[in-house]
């Protein structure tokens, strides 16, 4: 999956539910509407997605549970909260990003080396990982 | 970069990770000098400019935190 036309197909796959939970605000957002439609345009190719919309204003709480700062943002959340976070316009190459998150949490298999699941499972302090994107 | 981080952050409990669009977030683009795309901060110090193996990211990251 490396074009956005691809979406559709790779989430055919999908086999567990997941949930793209969304925070926004009314004001001083422009790129709040757009980041809420690439979310919709991705929840709408496979029936197991869900969304949940947060304002980040009225919904504090939410925010604080997410770990939310800024808007707009994204968190992909399978069974469980496993951390994963698209902040900004998830659209152009970071709609295929999503699409690989979704794939991610519903599959339950991280894809990695066995030698790096080893060497994680050492890791006992917090890692916050940022990674800038442009959608190109 | 961001499929890695966050397969990463699926595996370990401890780990978190974000894509954040550049375009979306100059004040994060100015506190960490991002001129270049990707460009991955761990911790808030540990800078990585472009794309980076899954073995070397892993060392990097562990060598980088502890």
């Amino acid at each position: 999956m490396r074009y956005p036309s691809d979406l559709k197909a790779a989430l055919a796959e999908l086999t567990a539910s997941v949930k793209l939970v969304c925070f926004t605000q009314t004001f001083d957002c422009e790129s709040c509407l757009p980041a809420r439609q690439a979310v919709d345009q991705v929840a709408a190719l496979s029936e197991l997605i869900t969304v949940e919309e947060f304002n980040m204003v009225l919904d504090k709480s939410q925010a604080e549970a997410y770990g939310i700062e800024r808007v707009p943002a994204v968190a992909v959340v399978g069974e469980v909260d496993t951390g994963i976070r698209f902040y900004g316009v998830p659209d152009g190459h970071e709609l295929v990003s999503l699409a690989q998150a979704i794939l991610l949490v519903g599959s339950g298999d991280a894809g990695l080396s066995q030698e790096s699941l080893t060497r994680l499972a050492q890791v006992e302090q917090p890692i916050d990982i940022q990674v800038f994107v442009t959608p190109t | 970069m961001v499929s890695l981080a966050q397969r990463l952050a699926f595996a370990s409990p401890h780990i978190t990770a974000s894509a954040v669009g550049a375009a979306e977030y100059p004040d994060l683009v100015r506190q960490y000098r991002v001129n270049g795309v990707p460009k991955t901060i761990i911790n808030e110090s540990i800078e990585i400019l472009g794309v980076e193996d899954e073995a070397s990211f892993v060392s990097h990251m562990l060598e980088g935190i502890t």
